[in-house]
């Protein structure tokens, strides 16, 4: 598939992002596909912003290390992102601010374009319109088009600026089209006609998520901001209330946690969003969610770490937290979301699980798939839902009885004849704390249980190809559409692949996925971190297998080519 | 038929020393329980870790005895999402006013419509005798500063003040009608309803059973933040009653009706 991947790069503040946005809507409006990365320094202004654009006539989820058109709004701080945003011989530098490029920076293939001027000329100031309009024109849209999206995209803005913007971008839309710029843009093929049966979005992971907890029945959220989960947890504010929800802005993310634990014991379903740092500071109360059988959703959006680490930047690397993070022996689930729709059914099929299960349920994320925004195909209205069920059988009521399922049955506030108290201190069946072996014992075996003997069903893992006698990819979140796309090239080139993309990562099915790879000729896992997490975890639960690990660290992404080298195969594209 | 404060027990055997102070709270709960005839099991108290912190248990309603410090979240995520049951957080001084100090003073400000009963006695009794952040700077018996604590002892009321509580009072356990008296007119408060009683710790702080001498009454409830504040501060910490009382709107406040919007639409290109 012959793609176009452009980045507009320019300080904090410049238009940089809201440009790639308005391109790839246009792009999607006439029927095509694309993917936009974001790529920022926390700096509100005055920072350095890059969107990355991809673009083409059918699906794609992954951004290519490779930049065909690099549009320079300014070159300010361009350095601190330069190895995201690579300048080879073969990409056209597009130059339009009034500074010049760094010293240093290597450009074979450098287009000035006086875009200032040309907004002045305009008597309007935005530049980077002008360039919007240059760029509608070349991928072959209409003027009004561009307009149309750029005033949805003002609405908050003043008349005056909305009609200087659209000035500047009629001004752009008339400039001739500078020959290698008209080239590059003509390269890319127009989409095959939109299929109406098949309605399709526009969204990002983390506004994927939100909706997949709102529409499996969140109606308690306990935000606390931090990058790169903000943006989930402020589209729930904007929606939740709407469904008879709430949504509370904690003190901290120990409150936060501790306030979703509250509202799961009054029955509500009830989930926060997070990052590692606020990970870290959940996880006292994570185990009381575990040890007192309450249902909670922990989102972890995973970014650079340790510690403040890049907290902009995608990175898989929590892993290890959300797996072993606990305190005591705490059984409980981790389920990794696979592409950016994939959120949404992740995050449901989460709090579905929480609350049928009676526990926590991590979900994790990572900021590639989280603040990416992608045109997808829209999911179907069928949404895991979460079920309170708190059918209580006669008495005498038993909060912790143990069943043969290991879950309990759950009475809630509110309904009498069957009060308890629940409790973080080991307990009985009874729910009176109790520091006797056998009670631990009874209890530790039924909370571990309830998830060992749960039929999780066909969705623990995504399968793409066949898996005998080949080699095998096994990854999980935003690597898996890279691993696709290596899979794809592979495919071309001759080569079949498969890949497992994890859904289910604890309880992990080991049975299954033991019997699954035991006909592969190779497994690699291929991760976004340093330490080699996922490896390390599936060599310590399948002893039998030959995992071979492909770990590197963020912010760069993983690229098909690293895939491919780890595969010790040279002959493909 | 109407409950008495005894049918609100449990019936569990608290895991308190004789002679200590909280057993009076728990009497004093269970009475103003029965006076605002409450159904038990319409209401849960939470609480977080100490020995305070095991009141739920020993009451007939529902109850959650959670992680230490972290009592008013999880009293604030319960009371948000069921807003018809009456929540009541209680803990101790270093539960309340040290690990969980931050969310004091957020639970102040808030304003969730809910009791948090402090049963203070200057002391760490579960972890067996080291200072808290109410304990007085010169007290020599602290475990882990046998130079006293050379840190000026927390002043509760004084901060739920500058924090935003409404209702604000002191109770002794020494004293569990005047106590009950004080929950009553908590639980009838709308909005964040703090109670900072002193109960004492036989064991730890014998020094304590002087506080009967010491406990005197407040008179007059002064509506104004500042007459709030020179009252609290022109005291010497033992006044008992109603310290401030001046509602305010309680969150959350009515906002969106449920309905009307599709958040699909959003996405669609």
């Amino acid at each position: 598939m012959t793609t176009l991947t452009l980045a507009i790069s320019g300080s904090g503040g410049a238009g940089a992002i809201s440009t790639g946005e308005l391109v790839l809507r246009l792009v999607a409006g006439s029927g095509g596909y694309g993917m936009l990365k974001k790529t920022f320094s926390p700096q509100i202004r005055g920072g350095e912003s890059a969107a990355i654009v991809r673009l083409g006539s059918a699906p794609v989820a992954t951004i290519p290390a490779r930049i065909d058109l690099l549009i320079a709004l300014d070159w300010q701080n361009f350095a601190r992102f330069a190895d995201e945003v690579p300048i080879s011989a073969d990409t056209l530098v597009l130059h339009s601010g009034s500074d010049d490029p760094p010293p240093g920076l290597t450009i074979d293939n450098l287009l000035a374009i006086d875009a200032a001027g040309i907004a002045a000329a305009a008597d309007s100031g935005w530049l980077n319109m002008v360039l919007l309009g240059m760029l509608a024109k070349g991928l072959g849209n209409t003027c009004a088009a561009a307009e149309a999206l750029l005033l949805a995209r003002l609405e908050k803005h003043d008349e005056a600026a909305r009609e200087a913007a659209c000035r500047a971008l009629r001004a752009g839309f008339a400039e001739p089209l500078p020959e290698p710029l008209a080239q590059l843009l003509a390269a890319l093929p127009a989409p095959a006609p939109a299929d109406s049966a098949s309605p399709r979005w526009l969204a990002s992971g983390n506004q994927m998520a939100a909706l997949g907890a709102l529409e499996a029945g969140v109606r308690f959220v306990a935000a606390y901001p931090i990058t790169p989960a903000s943006d989930l947890l402020e589209w729930l504010a904007r929606h939740i209330e709407h469904y008879g929800g709430h949504l509370v802005q904690a003190e901290d993310e120990l409150a936060a946690i501790n306030m979703v634990i509250g509202a799961g014991f009054g029955g509500v379903p009830a989930m926060t969003a997070t990052s590692g740092p606020g990970m870290a500071l959940m996880s006292e109360a994570m185990g009381l969610a575990v040890a007192s059988e309450t249902a909670a959703v922990v989102v972890d959006v995973m970014r650079g770490g340790p510690s403040t680490g890049i907290p902009t930047k995608s990175e898989q690397s929590d892993l290890n937290l959300a797996l072993y993070g606990l305190h005591g022996d705490a059984p409980h689930i981790v389920l990794a979301a696979q592409s950016i729709a994939d959120c949404h059914f992740t995050t449901a099929w989460a709090m579905q699980l929480a609350t049928r299960l009676q526990t926590l349920v991590i979900v994790l994320s990572d900021q590639s798939l989280g603040q990416s925004i992608q045109v997808f195909d829209a999911p179907g209205s069928e949404v895991p839902r979460a079920v309170v069920d708190h059918a209580v059988p006669a008495e005498p009521y038993l909060r912790y009885r143990d069943t043969a399922s290991g879950v309990s049955p759950l009475a809630l506030p509110g309904e009498p004849g069957h009060m308890y108290t629940a409790d973080g201190l080991e307990h009985g069946e009874n729910a009176i704390p109790s520091p006797r072996s056998r009670d631990h014992q009874r209890q530790l075996d039924k909370r571990l249980r309830k998830l060992t003997g749960f039929d999780f069903g066909e969705r623990w893992a995504d399968l793409t190809g066949q898996v005998e006698g080949r080699s095998v990819i096994i990854c999980m979140g935003s690597v898996t559409a890279v691993a696709l796309e290596a899979r794809q090239s592979l495919a071309t080139a001759g080569h079949e692949i498969a890949v497992l993309s994890l859904r289910l990562l604890a309880p992990l099915p080991v049975a299954q996925l033991g019997s699954l790879l035991e006909s592969a000729s190779r497994l690699l896992v291929v991760e976004h971190n340093h330490g080699a997490q996922l490896w390390h975890y599936l060599r310590s639960l399948l002893p039998n297998c030959t995992f071979d690990s492909l770990a590197l660290p963020g912010p760069a992404a993983i690229q098909p080519r690293d895939i491919f080298a780890a595969l010790e195969i040279a002959d493909v594209a | 038929m109407s409950l008495k404060a005894r049918d609100y027990k449990s019936g569990i055997k608290p895991i308190w020393c004789p002679g200590c102070g909280h057993y009076s709270v728990l009497n004093a709960i269970t009475k103003a329980m029965a006076a605002r005839e409450l159904a038990p099991h319409n209401t849960a108290i939470i609480s977080g870790i100490g020995c305070s912190s095991r009141l739920p248990a020993y009451v007939s309603s529902y109850g959650f005895h959670g992680v230490h410090g972290r009592a008013l979240p999880l009293a604030t995520g319960l009371k948000v999402a069921r807003p018809e049951l009456e929540v009541v957080a209680v803990g101790g001084d270093g539960d309340g006013f040290s690990i969980g100090g931050n969310h004091f003073l957020h639970a102040c400000r808030r304003n969730v419509d809910i009791v948090y009963i402090a049963m203070d006695n200057e002391v760490y009794g579960m972890t067996k005798g080291q200072a808290s952040p109410t304990s007085p700077e010169s007290w020599l018996d602290g475990k882990l500063t046998p130079h006293g604590t050379e840190v000026r002892a927390f002043q509760p009321c004084a901060i739920a003040l500058a924090s935003g509580a409404g209702f604000i009072a002191r109770g002794y356990s020494g004293d569990p009608n005047g106590l009950a008296q004080l929950i009553f007119e908590a639980m009838d408060f709308p909005g964040f309803a703090f109670i900072h009683v002193l109960s004492q710790c036989v064991t730890f702080v014998p020094e304590q059973t002087a506080w009967k001498q010491r406990v005197h009454a407040m008179d007059g409830v002064p509506e104004s933040a500042a007459e709030a504040a020179a009252l609290i501060h022109a005291d010497d910490g033992f006044g008992k009653g109603i310290l401030y009382r001046s509602p305010r709107p309680v969150w959350p406040r009515p906002h969106a009706q449920p309905g009307g919007r599709d958040p699909r639409a959003e996405f669609v290109l």
